[in-house]
């Protein structure tokens, strides 16, 4: 006889089963017998990874959308979305170029004509970086507006100030990559500005470069920069910036 | 006391007849009939009202009343029925806490006498029944009096119903720990916040608007191709020659200035620096926009100020990196 269980019996096997139970902890929404209770609802942000950037409890006047317009939030999901899709663009790309040997732009080549949804994960990663770039803007410019720089968080801003320059320095690597007409002009630009530093002008300039004028040094250069080191450090200080966060009180205001 | 006051028939037809929907019409004539019958019995129920409800109205009737009245101001029902409830609640405890005549002296002299005695740390200079009333000094002997042969009889006392117990050879019930300033409560009480739960008002939220990015990016990105030029060449350099958008406020700073001060001071020292010491330089505690006008208006003339470079740069900027106007020679400009 055949005795098919019904959908919730389903469920409740399921949810009873030894591998669920360990991967969701007590207190997830996702295990048996959550209730839309004070003490679940706790408990579901206490148990939870994202319980690293939230606490239980947040200021009312923050969940509105006009006090913060989610702009770190949404900085912070754009570094995300330009990680994966930046993932996906390494598979494709390789950092080489010189005479004869331009395959870096070959690349792109492919990546655009060949490669299944190649064109539309970089355009995603082109335009993510622009936003990026103005969205960590729009988020400063509203700090300074809710005044949330004030005691205790003084420090929290200067870390947001070397994340925004690192935003910057981000995008900028990365529009070598293509190793178009667009890049390194635009690059030859940036670096030329740089070389104008007092004393230490043309050192900068040599290191930004890896030579004096722009070259297949120069990509190899910007590309680990681009895809590693920049990330990591970014990474490490946005988990100073959220920690802080939470550390100084979480959102500031109400006004 | 009164019976339902039923629905007074003439109030309802005239309401129906002026075009009121029914159950407006039938509440409000509910309440007329109700006002009818109260004026009828105020006379007579004048001295009858020795049940202890006080006011005349038992808080059953004050809600019934309340609710009926509140529809025909036409209240949604829901609010109606609360407030009905919250009025029934003012008036039961209103009733209750109206002195009973009957009351003997003695008791009451005991448990005002109890109170003081369980409480010897606390407001000890306040009454202890919390009436609010300035005692005279032959009140408080012969509260204190009572309070001692109540103790000496060994009853219980009656404000805390003779919760404590007192252990063999100890004399008093309670200790005095500390004395507490009034504000060392008070402050925390004035800490707390208005919160919500994370999960689910916060995270929800948050998903939402990781969600429109998203789909923003998406849509954008399948219509707008990001733009490949030719390959690379050091030795063809494209007229005009521009930065990445986020450096042509720089870039366009360099057309006024020598290029130390455009290049290096303005980008790399008064920049960054500059807003790292924002929050060192301004001192001013207020968070209130009309107390930060200077900050305001410095803040906003750096942004307007970088704007309008990084827009100039970017539109008005063409062969050669002259002026251009951009309706009439075109745009010089690639993201």
């Amino acid at each position: 006889m055949a005795n098919i269980p019904s959908a919730d019996e389903l469920k409740k096997r399921l949810q009873d089963n030894v591998i669920y139970k360990s991967v969701f902890r007590p207190g997830s929404i996702y295990r048996k017998g959550y209730r839309d209770t004070s003490r679940d609802r706790a408990l579901a942000a206490m148990n939870n990874v994202l319980y690293h950037l939230h606490p239980v409890k947040v200021k009312r006047h923050g969940l509105k959308l006009t006090y913060t317009y989610c702009l770190g939030g949404t900085s912070f999901f754009l570094f995300i979305l330009l990680t994966v899709t930046g993932i996906f663009l390494m598979f494709f790309y390789r950092p080489a170029a010189g005479a004869g040997s331009e395959i870096a732009y070959l690349d792109m080549q492919n990546l655009r004509a060949n490669v299944q949804f190649g064109d539309l994960v970089r355009n995603m990663h082109r335009w993510g970086a622009h936003l990026m770039v103005f969205t960590t803007f729009l988020h400063m410019a509203r700090v300074f507006y809710h005044g949330a720089y004030k005691a205790p968080r003084e420090f929290n801003w200067v870390v947001g100030v070397i994340l925004l320059l690192i935003t910057l320095f981000l995008a900028f690597t990365g529009y070598l990559l293509p190793w178009d007409q667009l890049a390194i002009w635009a690059v030859q630009v940036g670096t030329s500005m740089a070389g104008f530093t007092p004393v230490f002008g043309q050192q900068i300039q040599f290191a930004l470069l890896g030579g004096v004028e722009i070259g297949p040094e120069t990509l190899l250069r910007w590309y680990v920069l681009h895809v590693l080191a920049l990330p990591f450090i970014l990474t490490i200080f946005l988990a100073v910036h959220f920690w802080r966060i939470r550390k100084d009180g979480g959102i500031s205001g109400p006004l | 006391m009164a019976d339902d006051p039923g629905i007074d028939q003439e109030t309802f037809d005239k309401l129906v007849a002026e075009g009121q929907p029914e159950r407006v019409a039938r509440a409000k004539a509910k309440a007329a009939a109700a006002r009818k019958s109260r004026q009828a019995e105020a006379p007579a129920g004048d001295g009858a009202s020795a049940d202890g409800a006080g006011g005349g109205e038992t808080p059953d009737q004050v809600q019934e009343r309340v609710f009926n009245e509140l529809v025909a101001e036409g209240q949604p029902e829901r609010v109606a029925r609360a407030k009905a409830k919250a009025a029934a609640a003012r008036a039961k405890r209103a009733s209750e806490s109206k002195p009973e005549p009957a009351k003997q002296p003695a008791a009451a002299a005991a448990k005002a006498g109890g109170a003081t005695a369980v409480a010897p740390a606390g407001n000890g200079a306040g009454d202890g029944n919390g009436t609010g009333v300035a005692l005279t000094p032959e009140q408080r002997q012969q509260r204190v009096a009572a309070a001692l042969a109540a103790r000496a009889e060994g009853g219980p006392h009656e404000r805390t119903g003779g919760v404590e117990t007192k252990y063999a050879g100890q004399e008093h019930t309670h200790r005095l720990l500390a004395m507490v300033p009034p504000t060392g409560i008070q402050q925390i009480r004035g800490k707390q916040d208005d919160k919500a739960y994370t999960w689910p008002h916060l995270l929800t939220a948050e998903f939402l608007c990781l969600m429109a990015v998203t789909a923003f990016l998406f849509v954008f990105s399948a219509l707008a191709p990001a733009p490949l030029r030719e390959l690379a060449n050091p030795n063809v350099t494209p007229n005009p020659s521009k930065a990445p958008w986020y450096f042509l406020g720089l870039q366009e700073m360099l057309r006024y200035w020598h290029p130390m001060v455009a290049g290096v001071t303005i980008p790399l020292i008064l920049g960054p620096l500059g807003l790292v010491a924002i929050p060192y330089l301004d001192r001013n505690p207020s968070m209130q926009p009309e107390r930060r006008k200077f900050a305001y208006m410095l803040f906003t003339m750096f942004l307007v100020a970088a704007s309008a470079l990084t827009l100039a740069g970017s539109f008005f900027r063409g062969p050669g990196f002259n002026w251009t106007w951009p309706w009439a020679d075109g745009l010089w400009f690639t993201l």
